[in-house]
């Protein structure tokens, strides 16, 4: 499990927020909301081991992320801003490379797999740079089909989406959840997920959520 | 040991630098100006006339000891970006881009006292001496290190980027020393060093010592100045600074 | 070694979709280099003494020109986020980067020397030294000019900056490059010079990947 104790983050000379304290268990999800700029974002690339902790410690499995970090890494799974996608490469070499980079090589027929069940069948072999801004992130989001990772952290992974997609990213969640995965994410909708749910709001104390399931 | 280390480590923090810079510096200020004098006295008035080069080689008092100081700066600067990186304290940064305008200076008053020199000695303004070649070198080194911290707007960030091209640059100095030395004798270029002073008097070893002192109290003085200035700038919002005396006026 | 490769394949990959700019930095080349008898004179013996220096800086310069772009995309849209994130260490998958930048563009420089070199009436044996000093000294101006572009990724003017850290840097290669050419013209043997340039690239490829790496994490931040 991922817990975090007394976390601060600054920008320039402000201070976000602090003393922001999580935690997430197998099968559990956790939303941060908060207003633009409240830190969003920095808090994900904290916990990411993207961007130094400011304050506080973070820790895996009872352990201090800093001293288990290649294995945290190597269980974790980011979904940032900006997508990782080559607008010169088609979908599917761009899902092959991010998964090799990530250590964990696809073979073509799970590759492509996963892209039809993103809706990207027939477009496998197009370069993204002619996918609308909906299916390029679909390319991204193709990822976790593909991920073993037990905690994925997603950086507003339902902007961009149409409905359709929105409820299949939505089913893909549940399923990393009921398999006893674990989730952090931003979103400014409101989100129905399987599993025990928080949502923690920057800037205001973390209110509990009861699940939907 | 732990406990000089912890004495350390306390002036390692910006808030108790600062009232330590602001005693310091003035000694050292007042220190360079007597050296200065003295040194000045010597090279002018009490060094003999050289033989050979006449009354134009005085200015080799101002420029062997800016050319000391000018790489030996360079490596002070990498000493403060090595303990930033290894100990992550924010003094170190700091104090690197408080002494880059000073060694900067020197270069480039030793390339400028250097074409002075040059233009009686050799009958040109320019000679791609070794030596010369180098400090022009470790000038342009020195600007890449200021034009690349001042670009970046985030201090902690500059400093870090600073530290590293502080590092890279010391690493190959060295070598880029050699390989100018190595391309001079190929090329078979000026075979006159300014160093190479046939025969040194001991009062112009005396003036040029006392010259080196005085760059070397002026360097500390003007650093740990500029340090103050810096951190000031950097901490502005603290309270500590809000708390002190200077600022109630 | 899989992520490495990876991104070589990667990098190569993108750089065959976008041909356009490895062939300007190829012209770019070929001009600079052409524009010096036209400003110098066409003297046969004079520009067989410049062509050294002037082939290994045009190709210094043409080796730069893509530099601001090693890492700019991948900083950009996220590529350089999921590299840290990898389980393979970033200074190893920074490594494959130099190597596919060297790839496209290095190798075409010294495949391009020798026929540049014949418009200075270099002999046969003299092109053979600029194409082995090239194939030793590009890959150093890839490895040095990496560290450059991290420093100075998102950072105003990095363009200028970049050239302005990395060029002093470049000096060393650029003498004993040039100056193996120059042994061999003077009949002098070129081998002092070659090993020295080799040291260079071992050292570079010892220390550049790192410190690379530090700079790139600078800018993660």
């Amino acid at each position: 499990m991922l817990r975090a104790h007394g976390l601060a983050c600054d920008r320039g000379d402000r201070r976000l927020f602090s003393a922001v304290d999580l935690s997430v268990s197998p099968g559990e999800w956790l939303q941060v909301e908060g207003a633009n700029g409240a830190g969003k974002t920095s808090l994900l690339r904290i916990l990411a081991g993207l961007a130094p902790v400011a304050e506080g410690l973070i820790e895996w499995e009872g352990r201090p992320v800093a001293e288990v970090r290649d294995d945290y890494h190597a269980r974790l799974l980011y979904l940032g801003h900006a997508p990782a996608i080559k607008e010169d490469l088609s979908a599917l070499e761009n899902l092959h490379t991010t998964a090799a980079v990530a250590g964990r090589p696809l073979d073509e027929a799970t590759a492509m797999a996963a892209l039809r069940r993103i809706g990207l069948k027939g477009r496998e072999d197009l370069p993204a740079r002619v996918l609308s801004q909906g299916q390029k992130r679909r390319v991204a989001l193709a990822r976790l089909l593909c991920s073993q990772a037990r905690l994925w952290i997603l950086d507003e992974p339902f902007v961009a989406l149409d409905v359709a997609a929105v409820a299949q990213l939505c089913s893909i969640l549940d399923d990393h959840l009921s398999r006893g995965g674990m989730l952090i994410f931003t979103s400014h909708q409101a989100v129905q997920l399987a599993g025990t749910g928080a949502s923690l709001r920057l800037g205001t104390p973390p209110a509990p959520r009861e699940g939907a399931a | 040991m732990s406990q000089r280390l912890i004495n350390w480590f306390k002036f390692a923090s910006p808030a108790s630098f600062y009232p330590l810079a602001g005693t310091l510096w003035p000694w050292f200020a007042g220190l360079a100006s007597v050296l200065c004098a003295v040194g000045l006295w010597i090279s002018f008035f009490v060094a003999p006339t050289d033989f050979q080069q006449g009354e134009g080689y005085r200015i080799i008092f101002i420029h062997v000891p800016a050319s000391w100081m000018s790489m030996f700066i360079y490596c002070v600067m990498a000493f403060w970006a090595a303990i930033g990186i290894t100990f992550n304290t924010r003094l170190s940064g700091m104090m690197s881009s408080a002494l880059a305008p000073t060694g900067a200076l020197f270069a480039f008053l030793s390339l400028w006292t250097g074409a002075l020199w040059g233009k009686p000695m050799w009958g040109a303004w320019w000679v791609w001496d070794a030596r010369l070649t180098s400090e022009l070198i470790l000038f342009f080194l020195y600007i890449g290190y200021i034009a690349l911290t001042s670009a970046i707007d985030d201090p902690r960030r500059a400093d870090k980027a600073g530290a590293i091209v502080a590092l890279v640059g010391v690493i190959n100095v060295p070598i880029i020393y050699f390989s100018v030395k190595w391309w001079n004798t190929l090329h078979q270029g000026a075979s006159v060093s300014m160093t190479k002073a046939p025969t040194m008097a001991t009062t112009m070893l005396w003036g040029m010592l006392i010259m080196a002192l005085a760059f070397w109290m002026y360097s500390i003085a003007i650093a740990l100045y500029r340090v103050r200035a810096i951190i000031l700038e950097r901490e502005r919002h603290a309270t500590w600074v809000a708390e002190l005396p200077e600022m109630q006026r | 070694m899989n992520a490495f490769l990876a991104i070589v394949r990667r990098d190569l990959l993108l750089a065959a979709r976008r041909k356009s700019e490895v062939f300007t930095a190829l012209f770019f080349f070929m001009i600079v280099v052409s524009l010096f008898p036209l400003g110098i004179g066409p003297e046969s013996a004079t520009l067989r003494r410049i062509a050294p220096g002037v082939l290994w800086v045009a190709a210094l310069l043409a080796a730069m020109l893509s530099l601001n772009r090693l890492f700019a995309a991948d900083h950009q849209d996220g590529t350089l986020e999921q590299m840290s994130l990898s389980p393979t260490p970033l200074a190893l998958l920074v490594s494959g980067k130099v190597l596919a930048h060297w790839l496209t563009a290095g190798l075409p420089l010294v495949l391009l020397a020798p026929v540049l070199g014949l418009q200075f009436d270099l002999s046969a044996r003299s092109l053979g030294i600029l194409m082995i000093s090239l194939l030793l000294g590009t890959p150093v101006l890839s490895l040095i000019g990496a560290i450059g572009a991290a420093l100075t990724l998102g950072v105003r003017g990095g363009g200028v900056l970049l050239s302005l850290l990395v060029l002093p840097l470049y000096i060393p290669a650029l003498i004993f490059g040039a100056g193996a050419v120059e042994a061999d013209l003077a009949g002098l043997g070129a081998g002092g010079h070659l090993s020295l340039l080799g040291a260079l690239l071992a050292l570079g490829m010892f220390f550049a990947p790192w410190a690379a790496t530090a700079a790139l994490r600078i800018a993660l931040e």
